[in-house]
């Protein structure tokens, strides 16, 4: 059973093509990671998944049924947590769930009996009577993932979940998407985290310029793309020992600033050029998202 | 299908919303009705009884009623405009209130209806509480006047609407303050609040005639005073065309805004 086709999707701003005809599908149960750069396309794709704009062309099915559509229907069994917190911050933690509970025409005995549950869920117990404005940032995040449970959803949407909250917080929400994964939900995310996305997702699409450029299972991407052992060199001398030795014994090499990555099948011929550098420090790790990530999209900002 | 031209498409869904601005009303709602009355109040008491010690009667009526009258509708008139500017933009920009409804089976066109019925139900909040006061002062002739209540919804429906309009094209809360210098105020002096519009020449008359408020007060005044106001039918159908032409494209704008 798949909880999200999307197929052949395009969408445009005028003559800016923000979507440029994305495929992917998601499986029940599994957690769907969309990474790209800024103005990747991200937040266009979500946004046409829920049926809040109309795309231009393609095809989407979430949770069995058609979008535009039947969005609202849809939307019934969907949770979502965007990527800008948006509370309301007249209302206490329990009035936000129960105010947004009522969004979905959930009545107010199901309510009384489920926002409990998510009050534990979110650890939040002791903030039920509290004004939202008292809460700190990773507490609003939890209470947004909460939030988005109240209508108990197949399929949770969620847009940078993590973004600006720190190491604590994220491992709170981290350890909130597992148990929700093992509930069975289906969790679609995105995010410019490499480190969560290798974590949490089973799954992942890294989208660029409106396209899909790689879909696997992370590892499975980063085998496929990258070579596996990634040398760092440091310091003031690490351009020119780039430059001069690096660049004749990598697989690959790129350098920037003070600092040239070097990727290779085997590690040795490197360490041992490394091996009595003084000029340069250096560290050895296996490759990561980032580095496919960094290949697949560029070293270049987006803004 | 999202085109933003197309009819209004309604659902029952719309009340959650509606009730949650109730909700946070109930929260500070006599600071809210103050706020909202303080100005009508102080309008009709200071010219009602300040002017009216030169004006005993206009129109047949004792001079502060009949500014009471213009002023019941002046702060439905102000209560909605305020709503659904000031208010509205808060939820919608500031606080993304609006986002977040439109994530769950409400439709951006529901919470731009519940919007709009909040607007006219805070104008029939000010109203009442006008009447009240102009009633216990003893300037109430007649249960016809009850027929202001549903009087100030409309107006709230024409008003709210027209805040709307404004609220989709807003970039900031600035933006409001030419609602206020260029529609307002001068809706407020043409309208006939504090004198008779049959006073002015014949080409401010007609710009009064097409100004909603001109026809609110039109059918306040009598109903005040007991009688069954003339040409009822013309004036609700004034007040009425405004209000669903006002609505319709506030709908549109507000859809281009936060629809892609």
């Amino acid at each position: 059973m798949t909880a999200v086709t999307v197929s052949g999707l395009r969408k445009a701003y005028g003559d800016y093509e923000a979507v440029r005809g994305i495929d992917f599908t998601i499986e029940r149960g599994e957690v769907f990671g969309l990474l790209g750069p800024n103005g990747a396309g991200k937040t266009t794709t979500l946004r046409c998944c829920l049926g809040l704009i109309d795309p231009d062309g393609g095809s989407i099915e979430m949770v069995g049924l058609p979008v535009p559509r039947a969005a609202r229907e849809a939307r019934i069994r969907v949770g979502v947590v965007p990527q800008m917190d948006n509370l309301d911050p007249d209302f206490t933690t329990r009035e936000n769930l129960v105010v947004y509970g009522r969004y979905f025409g959930i009545p107010i005995g199901d309510l009384e009996r489920r926002i409990p549950k998510l009050l534990e869920f979110a650890g939040l117990q002791a903030k039920e009577h509290s004004n939202i404005r008292t809460l700190s940032g990773g507490m609003k995040r939890r209470l947004t993932l909460a939030r988005a449970l109240v209508n108990d959803p197949e399929l949770l949407i969620l847009d940078e979940p993590t973004t600006g909250l720190d190491p604590q917080a994220r491992h709170m929400i981290w350890n909130g998407l597992r148990q929700l994964l093992n509930q069975g939900k289906t969790i679609l995310l995105t995010t410019h985290f490499m480190d969560e996305a290798e974590r949490l997702a089973t799954r992942l699409a890294v989208i660029d310029h409106g396209k899909l450029i790689a879909s696997d299972a992370p590892r499975a991407l980063i085998a496929e793309h990258v070579e596996p052992e990634v040398i760092e060199v440091y310091g003031d001398e690490a351009r020119p020992w780039g430059e001069s030795v690096g660049r004749s014994i990598a697989d690959r090499i790129e350098i920037t600033g003070e600092t040239a990555f070097c990727y290779a099948r085997d590690p040795q011929p490197l360490l041992h050029a490394l091996q009595g550098n003084n000029g340069v420090r250096y560290l050895h790790r296996p490759a990561n998202l980032e580095d496919l990530f960094i290949k697949l999209t560029g070293r270049e900002l987006r803004d | 299908m999202i085109n933003i031209w197309a009819p209004p498409d309604f659902s029952m869904r719309w009340t959650p919303v509606w009730q949650r601005n109730l909700m946070v009303w109930r929260k500070l709602a006599i600071a809210s009705v103050l706020g909202n009355i303080a100005d009508p109040m102080l309008y009709m008491l200071a010219i009602g009884y300040g002017i009216g010690a030169y004006i005993p009667e206009m129109n047949g009526m004792k001079y502060i009623a009949f500014v009471g009258t213009g002023m019941v509708c002046q702060s439905a008139m102000f209560t909605a405009s305020f709503e659904g500017m000031y208010s509205a933009f808060s939820r919608m920009f500031m606080q993304r209130t609006w986002d977040a409804i439109i994530n769950t089976p409400m439709s951006l066109d529901d919470v731009v209806f519940a919007e709009w019925i909040w607007c006219a139900t805070k104008s029939v909040i000010s109203v009442t509480a006008i009447l009240l006061v102009i009633l216990l002062l003893g300037y109430g002739q007649s249960g016809l006047a009850v027929w202001i209540l549903p009087l100030g919804f409309m107006i709230g429906l024409c008003f709210g609407a027209f805040g709307l309009i404004m609220n989709a094209l807003a970039p900031g809360y600035d933006f409001f303050t030419y609602f206020f210098t260029l529609v307002l105020t001068p809706m407020l002096l043409l309208s006939g609040v504090f004198f008779p519009v049959e006073q002015m020449p014949a080409a401010l008359q007609a710009v009064a005639n097409a100004l909603p408020l001109k026809h609110a007060i039109d059918i306040a005044r009598p109903l005040l005073l007991g009688h069954i106001p003339d040409r009822l039918a013309l004036h609700l159908s004034v007040l009425a065309v405004y209000a669903a032409v006002a609505f319709y494209t506030a709908l549109v704008l507000t859809r281009r805004r936060l629809l892609k």
